[in-house]
This record gives structure tokens, sequence and C-alpha cells, in this order.
């Protein structure tokens, strides 16, 4: 029994570091997409919920479990639409329909 | 068979999360990134539906549709102005699930007479009190960030003792429940008592720290969701919680980072109500330059570089719009537009970015702090458009103010500075500002919008 909490424990410090790792390289630039993106896999929650809603453990827990499916999708649908959503608004120069005068003055930066 | 199908899926969504969140680190990839990890979010609904648990569907059905229902318009038609109170509103929805799996399975684990083990308690109650303590915290903070709740800080006399009492019997019911985990009144009290630190701790938190605190709340209910992961001994919730919970720590660093405060300092400092008078230099005979919009497009028009520093002002008065009608004329007319971003500019982590996209401004223009700096020197023009304490020189020679060692922009570098601001009212942070009384700097008073149309026409006159 221990030892399942054991594993675990390895799954979250490893997963918590590639999570470091990944999002120390994310750029201020992406940090909102960031937070609704993660707010959006926390949705994840939904995997719990529909155990407990469509589990027989009673009603107490069928009634908890539901509520708690309704909150997760609504993370899950909603802020999966609206990351995608955001990030289709972010474009570069070259791109949009402008008159290619312009254009040419490419920003580099140091 | 079917666990191991159901393995299977958990697996693949764990590495299509991490595969989506690594998108995110080039705007480019960010967009199909994200697709991966909406569809490993339904391989992981999927493999979940084959639990053998799980024995109606009517419940979980209805479920998803509600939550599909409620989902899609929070989603679709939030305007991108809303974007801090939806996060922190959606921090809520997160951790209210989380909380109430984690009370469900308390509540089957007592009826059924199963004596919960230890190490699931500690799991347990990791989850609730973190899942319930952001219900209300993201709630308070959605309600100052829609202002209905005040966005100053609200302090009492005695706040940090309550709030160490409260924090301190939260424990105690925590530890009790790990050797005695058959007292539902304790576990009951201690979410209770989590739902009251969530509204004490954020209550005296101003406006202006709100990007740390909604990266917390971020933090927290990524850890709720590892918790509940370690309840159910299911490694797709830890993985996630545990990516979220990272995310949501580093963001809330690099917030106090560019704030120049510590974590302890945020959450109990209530800035700016002890010592606003005292550190702040005063105004007293100082005076400010105002500048007409026909003088201020008369600079804008003919400057070869113009660096744009919007703040939460630009946000309030909608004006990104017409700040990126200004810069496309400028540009017409020959210059160069740079947009410097500060960090903390706004309610939340990034919060400029995603407004100037929405109005169409490439990302390729907008600059972080640490890579436009050097370039002020060189810009015939700075416009700060509803910025204040990112922008003031007192955060670096002034030891006494109460932003003092904040890292800012170096807008005084720049040969003009043009303030666009409704008054002369001092910043979120109640601090004078020397640099309006700087004699490089014309202020333009005004509501931002209205004062951006304005330059925008005559700018357009000028030819």
């Amino acid at each position: 029994m221990t030892g399942n909490y054991i594993i675990s424990l390895y799954v979250f410090v490893l997963a918590g570091f590639v999570g470091y790792l990944l999002i120390t390289r994310v750029p201020p630039l992406l940090h909102t997409p960031l937070m609704s993106a993660t707010n959006a896999i926390s949705g994840i929650s939904l995997v719990g919920s529909l155990v407990a809603a469509g589990g027989k453990f009673g009603a107490v827990s069928t009634a908890l479990g539901f509520i708690a499916v309704i909150c997760a999708t609504t993370n899950v649908v909603g802020g999966f639409i609206i990351t995608d959503r955001m990030l289709g608004m972010f474009k570069r120069t070259e791109k949009p329909a402008e008159k290619p005068a312009a254009a040419p003055t490419e920003s580099k930066h140091a | 068979m079917r666990e191991l199908i159901m393995q299977g899926c958990y697996l693949a969504a764990s590495v299509l999360f991490i595969l989506g969140l690594r998108g995110l680190t080039k705007p480019d990839q960010a967009q199909r990134g994200m697709q991966m990890a909406a569809l490993g979010m339904l391989l992981a609904i999927i493999g979940t539906l084959l639990h053998q648990d799980i024995l109606t569907y009517q419940w979980i059905v209805a479920g998803l549709i509600i939550g599909s229902i409620i989902g899609y318009p929070l989603g679709k038609f939030v305007p991108m102005t809303a974007m801090p109170q939806r996060i922190a509103f959606s921090h809520m929805f997160g951790a209210l699930a989380a909380t109430l799996v984690g009370v469900a399975e308390f509540w089957h684990d007592y009826h059924e007479g199963i004596t919960i083990s230890a190490p699931k308690m500690t799991a347990l109650g990791f989850e609730v009190l973190f899942g319930a303590l952001t219900v209300t915290g993201s709630f308070m903070a959605f309600g100052k960030l829609q202002e209905f709740i005040t966005g100053r800080p609200v302090t009492f006399k005695g706040q940090n003792f309550v709030n160490l009492i409260l924090f301190a019997s939260a424990l105690g019911c925590f530890g009790y429940l790990i050797y005695d985990p058959t007292n539902m009144t304790v576990f009951f009290s201690m979410i209770a008592i989590a739902f009251v630190i969530g509204i004490t701790m954020v209550l005296p938190i101003g406006g202006a720290d709100m990007p740390v605190v909604v990266s917390l709340l971020n933090s927290y209910a990524g850890l709720a969701a590892a918790a509940t992961g370690f309840v159910i001994g299911n490694n797709v919730l830890i993985i996630c919680g545990a990516l979220d919970g990272a995310s949501g720590f580093i963001l809330s660093i690099i917030m106090s980072k560019a704030m120049n405060r510590s974590f302890a300092n945020v959450l109990f400092g209530a800035f700016g109500s002890a010592q606003i008078s005292a550190g702040a230099k005063s105004a007293a005979g100082l005076t400010v330059r105002s500048i007409s919009a026909e003088d201020a497009a008369v600079q804008l028009g003919y400057a070869s570089k113009v660096i744009v520093v919007p703040g939460y002002g630009m946000a309030v008065a909608q004006s990104q719009h017409a700040v990126r009608e200004l810069a496309e004329l400028i540009e017409k007319k020959g210059g160069e537009v740079k947009y410097a971003i500060h960090p903390v500019a706004g309610r939340m982590p990034g919060h400029m970015n995603v407004l100037l996209a929405e109005a169409n401004v490439p990302y390729d223009r907008m600059y972080d702090m640490d890579e436009i700096n050097a370039e002020f020197a060189s810009a015939d023009v700075a416009l700060v458009i509803g910025a204040n304490d990112v922008v003031n020189p007192a955060a670096k020679n002034d030891p006494s103010s109460p932003i003092f060692g904040m890292p800012i922009l170096n807008v005084s570098d720049a040969k003009h500075i043009i303030v666009m601001k409704r008054g002369m009212s001092a910043g979120f942070a109640g601090i004078e500002n020397e640099l309006f009384y700087d004699e490089k700097t014309s202020m333009l008073f005004g509501d931002a919008k209205a004062s951006l149309v304005k330059l925008v026409g005559e700018v357009k006159s000028l030819e």
C-alpha cells in the first residue's frame, strides 16, 4: 500500500522537474496563455470526478461527483477554447495584410 | 485488457500535455501544442470512462453536457480585457472539483467503514485543504478584479495573528485526521477553516499585487489536482497537477521578483497601506509640463523611434486598438515603434501582451523589460500609456521609497517622454512619480482612449 504512494511521489517530483524545465522557457509574451492552458489542463480533475459520479458509491458521492464533473468540464472546455482563441491572436509582423513597404524594418535585437 | 487500454490512454495523455506545454515556449508553435494537449484531455476522458468502478453513465453524460454548455461561452465570448478575472474564476471551478472529489472519497470510505490509511489521509488532507482555500481565494481574487470587492488592501489590527491562528488550527485538524481518520466533524471543520483562510489570505492584497496572487492560486489548484491523483492512485492527475503546480509557482516567483518583493511580503505585507506617506517624496514645489495633442502628434509623427509603454491604464481605457492605429501611422511615416512590457504591467502575467495581440500588434514588436531597457537611450519618444509605478525612477534612486529596488523600464533615458494620464493621482502603490516632473517629460492629460484618437487624427493631418 505504502509502496504505491512512494511511486506516486516519484511521479510527482519528476513531473514537477519537467514542469520547471519547460515553464522557465516560456517567454513572458505567452504568460497569460500559459495560465489559461494550465488552467484547462487542471480540469484533469475530471478524471476523478467521473469515477465519483458514475460509481455506485451512494447518492452523496454521485451528487458530489456530478457537480465536480460540471465544474471540471467547464474548465476543460472553456479553458482550451479561450487558450486557442488567445494564441490565434499572436501574429508575426510579415503575415498580416500590410503594404510591403512597411515590412522591411525587420526588428532584430540583441 | 480494459486496464491496459486505460493506462495507455493516460500515458499518451501525459505525454501530450507535456508536448503541449513545450509548444508554449515558441509563439508560432503554441497553438498546435495546445491542440495536442486538448487531444490528450480527450484521451484521458475516454480512458477513464473504461474504469471498472463506473457503473452508470447518466450523471456523467449530464455533467459533461452541462459543463460544456457553461464552458463554451466562457471560452468563446469573454473579452480579452476580462482575462484576469476569467482565469481567477476558473481556478475556482478547478479547485471546487478537486475538493468535491476529496469529500466524496472521504464520505464513501467513512460509510463503508474502511479505515483510511495514513498516507491516503495525508493526500486527502492536502487535496481538500488546497482545494478549499483556492475556491474562496479565487473567488476573492475574482471579486477584486471584477471590482465588486474593493481592490484596495483590506487590513485590520491583528490580521496576521488571526491568519496564523487559522492556519495553525487547520494544520491541527489535519494532524489529528492522520491519527484518527474516522472523525468526520474534524474533517469538515478543516474544510471550513480552509474556506476562511482563502478569504483572509486574499483580503489584504491590493489590486496591483494580483499577478502574484492569481499565479499562486494557479499553483494551488494544480497541487490540489496532484493530491487527488495520490488519493485515487492516478498518475495522469499527479503529472498534470505537478505541471500546473510548477507553472503557477514559477510565475508567482517571477512576478514577485519583478516587484522586488518576497513572497511573504506580498502575502502579508498589504502593500502601500502604512508606508505611503512615510516614503514618498513630496511633490511640493515641482511643476509638470502639460502638452497638447497637436504638439505631441508632431513629436510622434517625426520621431524615428518610438517606444510605447503600456500599463493597466491602457486596459482600463480599452485603448489598445487606438494605440495600434497610432503606431501604424508612425510606421507609415518612417518611424519605428516598439512596445516595452514590464512583467507586472496589468493584473496578471502577460496581460499587456494579450491585449496588444488582440489589437493586432505583431508579437515581434513586443519586448520584455530586459530586452528593451538598453534601447530607451536611442528612442526619440517614450510614450507611457496608463503606466505609473513600473516607470517610477524612485525605484532606482530613492532608498526611502516603498518600491525602491524594483526593476523598472528606463523610460527617462529617452530623448522625450510623453505620459498619458487621467490626472495627477498617484499610482497603485500610492507613490509620487518623479518622472512626471522630469524636464524631458510632457504630460498629456485626459482619458487615454480619447487622447489617442485625437493623436491619431493629428498625426494623420501632419501630411
